[in-house]
């Protein structure tokens, strides 16, 4: 990291009184600790209770009406499954459709710009039409969440094919390869790469997707509690919500991170 | 993209011109022909005399104006601090190590999420969509421009203060020309999560605003309306995204 260049450190170092930072763990610890605590402070010293509400009472809104009330943790329940669906479907839809696009040059060059032009449409756009199509409950949620989350898969699938080193493929023709080897030992590891790279961000999309539909329909599930609670001003169980549901979006992402770093070391 | 001639952006262009033909026959096939419900696909006829109509008559001044009034503040207020916030982050080593990951780690949960706490603290109108997108497009600014001041070379500082450059010198003919690839990229991303989260959130709930046309029209079942929104919304958003390519071709033909 070059461009340190706080005055402070130089100072100290000069002194030769170099205290040792905390490590940034306990750092990033300390400073969540703190903005809880000022929270916590201002909710109870000067928060309107229809909007602010203290840490502690979110805690206790979190395992006295989301986690116990069947509705609300069937809600949840119900979102999960959505996002798992429409994921396993983006996978399965956008893995053939990108080894075809980037299979030969040909094909590349004729229906990749078709996929660029369909990725730069803000897809928010075609909400409404979604919920039309496939109506309030699960169906349009998770169709909505599959149209986020096949594009990052195709783009990068066909960036994979597209990119293999043609030197590698040269030489393991010249040591006498055949098509099928190539692609086995020569294309195939380096499509995997980019695509858990593709799968990562398909995730994010997925959950953005389904996130949206579940928000926007209003009349069942997470969108349906979140009004709730905005209308009748109860802030607490609305944050304890969103923190589990944010909770959720963590531990996903990290699931795939993990998956995608497991893949680059398997290939060396 | 190192040999993109002239030619392949023709032939990118035909291609992309020919699949909008395609589509369209399609979609007369569809509605003429097949007789597909007029609900979900309305014929391409009655789109285009609901869009004329809302070009000739104005009705679509006063959302577009909205909507672009609350992305140009939104944006405005993303790129000042996230490039603030970026600047004063990457200032530090220690700050970086501290801090990075934790935007890093923000940006990977949908912001979308938190988007009921916007309403309940902006209310409806246009102020919580300026919120949520400047939230949304804060993350990615700062991330590029903690990369860009971060990743400077060691050498081009060390030999900038051995000829005796000041702090203001160091920053302005080192630091900035060297960041200012990355954090471009970032304001560039930044842009397009703002229009997308400000339209997303006025289709969420709201009064005004291109969203909002669109969900309202799908709400009475307008289908002809909502479809000449939509393509409306598309036709913009593609001159914008149009309109910053040119720019971006521009910096770096300055660049060089």
């Amino acid at each position: 990291m070059s461009a340190s260049l706080d005055a402070a450190t130089a100072g100290r170092l000069a002194r030769g009184a170099a205290r040792r930072p905390l490590p940034p763990v306990f750092a990033r610890l300390a400073i969540l600790i703190a903005l809880l605590a000022l929270w916590e402070f201002y909710a109870r010293m000067f928060g309107d209770p229809a909007f602010v509400r203290p840490p502690t009472e979110v805690v206790h809104a979190l395992f006295g009406k989301i986690l116990a009330e069947d509705t609300v943790r069937q809600a949840i329940l119900l979102t999960f499954w959505e996002l798992a669906v429409a994921f396993a479907l983006a996978v399965a839809i956008a893995l053939p459709v990108g080894l075809v696009v980037g299979a030969t040059r040909f094909t590349h060059r004729s229906l990749f710009p078709v996929v660029l032009l369909l990725y730069a449409i803000p897809q928010v756009t075609v909400l409404p039409l979604f919920i039309l199509i496939f109506g309030l409950g699960p169906a349009g949620k998770i169709a909505f969440g599959v149209s986020h989350g096949v594009f990052p898969i195709v783009v990068n699938v066909v960036a994979g094919l597209r990119n293999v080193n043609p030197l590698f493929v040269n030489s393991a023709r010249s040591m006498g390869a055949n098509r099928l080897q190539i692609v086995r030992r020569v294309v195939l590891p380096s499509v995997i790469g980019s695509f858990f790279a593709g799968l990562r961000l398909s995730m994010t999309m997925t959950l953005l997707g389904v996130l949206l539909a579940e928000l926007y329909v209003s009349t069942a599930g997470i969108g349906y509690f979140t009004q709730l609670y905005s209308e009748t001003f109860d802030p607490a169980p609305l944050f304890a919500l969103i923190t589990v549901l944010a909770l959720m979006a963590i531990a996903l992402n990290e699931a795939v991170r993990r998956a995608e770093l497991r893949s680059s070391r398997w290939r060396g | 993209m190192a040999a993109t001639t002239a030619r392949e952006i023709l032939g990118t262009r035909a291609i992309q011109a020919g699949f909008i033909a395609g589509g369209m026959a399609l979609w007369y096939y569809a509605t003429d022909v097949a007789g597909v419900s007029h609900l979900f696909l309305p014929k391409i006829g009655s789109v285009y005399r609901e869009l004329s109509e809302l070009i000739v008559k104005g009705a679509v001044l006063a959302p577009l104006r909205v909507t672009l009034t609350s992305v140009a503040i939104s944006y405005f207020i993303a790129a000042v601090g996230g490039i603030g916030a970026g600047y004063l982050v990457a200032r530090s080593a220690y700050l970086v190590r501290v801090l990075e990951p934790v935007f890093a780690g923000m940006f990977a949960i949908p912001i979308t999420l938190f988007f009921p706490l916007f309403v309940l603290y902006f209310g409806i109108g246009a102020e919580s969509k300026i919120a949520y997108g400047a939230a949304y497009a804060f993350f990615p600014i700062a991330l590029n421009t903690i990369a860009g001041f971060g990743n400077v070379e060691r050498r081009l500082i060390d030999s900038a203060r051995s000829m005796g450059a000041s702090d203001a010198q160091l920053f302005r003919r080192v630091l900035l020309p060297a960041a200012f690839p990355v954090i471009l990229t970032g304001l560039r991303i930044g842009f397009f999560i703002c229009f997308a989260s400000v339209l997303g959130g006025e289709t969420l709930l709201s009064r005004t605003g291109l969203g909002h046309q669109i969900a309202y029209a799908a709400e009475l079942m307008e289908s002809a309306r909502m479809y000449a929104w939509i393509v409306l919304v598309i036709v913009i958003s593609t001159s914008l995204n149009a309109l910053v390519s040119r720019i971006e071709t521009y910096q770096q033909r300055w660049q060089q």
